[in-house]
């Protein structure tokens, strides 16, 4: 099944000719037709347009000019600009919004010759870790149609996972790409916030937005960083840093500088388990049990055929210690002052006026107000509520200013523990994907699906999730490892050694 | 620390949102939780410690202040999304003044 594969061996199968891209294209759309209905992870399929380019692929395939993503399929989240189909950020207020441009990480994905399959359903403008909050219905996990997805970036999780597409590129401002990528069981990297360009990606908090690949294996991940990473004029906060070559860094034998960890000797990573995430309350025994086991396997050492006792993983020794980061609890507590406050700055461009669903009233303050009353969902409308209120005259210090400033602990919680290990290693989330609608109502205990999610995010950091293995129910768990920032050549490196493709 | 209807009222108003009795009442109820669980950041000593606006480190991020023309496919693009238009004007309601009918 031509779906099933990763990037790599649809670029070879595509090189050799052993497929067109209008084979693989169609197995894709084949298996959208086929799951969507159930799944709910798309909410516009470019069947025409993804044929057609797709025929151009082959083309150029034959003509001897394949790039790498030359005719591989790829579905992208709502909340980002595409120039075609419409981009609705899973809010009516955008049902009928076509954007002129596509964001800069898609345009550079498409100039490598993907093909623009979908967009993908969310939480609405990001708000979400269960993909509830999406105007469009929710969507539903391809390991249990019972179980949610994940958020924010659910719908790309899930098309991913169910193979109707062979990548995906989501969007993560505190665990929207890692979350989801846990529940459904892909992988899935924040990167360093900088690191890509966020233009055309519509924004939620833009201190801690950033956008990332969704994949099935970490080699797809590296090879998609190396496409969308690097300076954009286009964005003032993309970082100056060159991109180093993520893909050949996954293979790079230990005696090479510039993947030798800072500590524990020539060639060994050392890597910080934080004690605190897994004393979280509410955290499943038997997510914690999978990840302590993931742990203590990395720690085995084995005893390869040639002999010679090394790491598990191969040519990359790894030692691990336990670590404390004290200021983990306050983590969730500045996320939901920062996050909705510069969302309630952020959303006040959805007003119906120049683009979108514009609502009737008596005036414009009534046009504003109706508009968006009737194009957001509840949780948006939340967060805009919570954020106005934390902005307002009077309450800034107390809450706003406060936030920033426990931000600052946050990381230099982060700063005082890479003195000591190269990276670290926790659970994606505290549970498995949970049931459709059993947190709907619980506002904190869905805020409390990123507990995990957040700290790296808060501090701007690199941070990808792999699975690594299903509880009794079937349903995947996602381990994260976190490193310093712009180290996602080192956090690439080892995810791609511990998940082994 | 429970908000009133009449903080709500206020918070929408800043906010432009339209919100009805029902959802005023739900919104008092649950801004009042996460205003409370957010609370937990007063036991944290934040004196003398500068807060993080940003986390690159980038300053004084500038650019030549150029005008780059708007092909005619992308300036169709942008009018066809105005929901109200005169011609190829925006039409909004009056900001000063009555609205003419």
């Amino acid at each position: 099944m031509l779906n099933n594969l990763t990037i790599r061996e649809a670029y070879e199968g595509l090189k050799k000719k052993k497929f067109t891209s209008v084979e693989l294209t169609q197995a894709c759309l084949d298996r959208i037709e086929e799951r969507n209905s159930e799944l709910n992870a798309f909410i516009t399929v470019f069947a025409e347009s993804a044929l057609h380019e797709a025929h151009e692929a082959d083309e150029m395939i034959a003509r001897g000019e394949q790039k790498m993503l030359t005719g591989i399929p790829f579905a992208v989240k709502d909340a980002i600009s595409t120039r075609d189909g419409r981009s609705t950020a899973s809010a009516k207020i955008l049902d009928n919004y076509v954007s002129a441009f596509d964001a800069t990480v898609i345009g550079r994905i498409r100039a490598e010759g993907a093909v623009l399959i979908g967009k993908n359903n969310c939480d609405a403008f990001g708000h979400g870790a269960s993909n509830e909050n999406s105007m469009y219905g929710a969507v539903r996990n391809p390991h249990d149609l019972n179980k949610v997805s994940g958020g924010s970036s659910g719908g790309t999780a899930a098309a991913v996972a169910d193979n109707m597409c062979i990548f995906g590129i989501g969007e993560d401002t505190g665990g929207s790409i890692r979350q989801p990528a846990a529940f459904c069981g892909i992988v899935g990297l924040r990167p360093s916030y900088g690191r890509n360009s966020r233009y055309g990606i519509m924004p939620m908090a833009s201190s801690l937005d950033t956008v990332g690949p969704m994949t099935k294996t970490v080699e797809d991940t590296a090879i998609l960083m190396q496409i969308m990473a690097g300076q954009d004029v286009l964005d003032a906060t993309t970082v100056t840093d060159g991109v180093p070559d993520y893909v050949k860094g996954l293979k790079l034998r230990k005696t090479q500088p510039s993947l030798r960890g800072s500590f524990g000797g020539r060639g060994k990573i050392r890597i910080g388990v934080p004690k605190e995430y897994f004393e979280v309350e509410g955290m499943e025994d038997e997510v914690k049990q999978i990840i302590e086991e993931k742990i203590e396997e990395i720690k085995r050492p084995v005893l390869r055929s040639s002999g010679a006792t090394e790491g598990k993983l191969k040519d990359c020794e790894i030692e691990i210690v336990s670590v404390s980061l004290p200021m983990t609890k306050y983590a969730i507590p500045v996320y939901y002052i920062v996050v909705p406050s510069e969302d309630s700055s952020n959303l006040g461009r959805m007003d119906g006026i120049r683009y979108g669903v514009r609502v009737g009233g008596k005036d414009l303050y009534e046009t504003y107000s109706r508009s968006r009353a009737q194009g957001f969902p509840e949780e948006v409308k939340r967060r805009i509520m919570i954020g106005t209120y934390a902005l307002s005259a009077g309450y800034y210090d107390a809450y706003y200013r406060k936030a920033q400033k426990v931000r600052t602990l946050i990381i230099r919680d982060f700063e005082k523990v890479f003195t000591e290990v190269d990276l670290l290693l926790t659970p994606t989330t505290p549970t498995a994907a949970f049931g459709v609608g059993e947190k709907k109502d619980d506002v904190l205990a869905m805020y409390l699906a990123d507990v995990f999610a957040a700290p790296p995010a808060i501090a701007g950091l690199p941070a990808i999730s792999i699975p690594v293995g299903n509880t009794s129910a079937g349903l995947p768990v996602g381990m994260q490892i976190i490193g310093p920032r712009m180290q996602e050549e080192l956090v690439l490196r080892t995810a791609y050694s511990i998940f082994g493709k | 620390m429970k908000l009133t209807i009449k903080e709500i009222e206020q918070i929408a108003t800043l906010a432009r949102l339209e919100l009805g009795e029902k959802e005023k009442q739900m919104y008092a109820e649950q801004l009042s939780v996460v205003l409370d669980y957010i609370g937990i950041l007063d036991e944290v000593n934040t004196e003398g410690v500068p807060e993080t606006c940003q986390v690159t480190g980038l300053t004084g991020v500038i650019r030549e202040d150029v005008v780059i023309e708007t092909d005619a496919v992308t300036r169709e693009k942008m009018l066809k999304n105005f929901p109200d238009k005169f011609g190829q004007y925006l039409r909004v309601k009056a900001v000063f003044g009555e609205n003419e009918e």
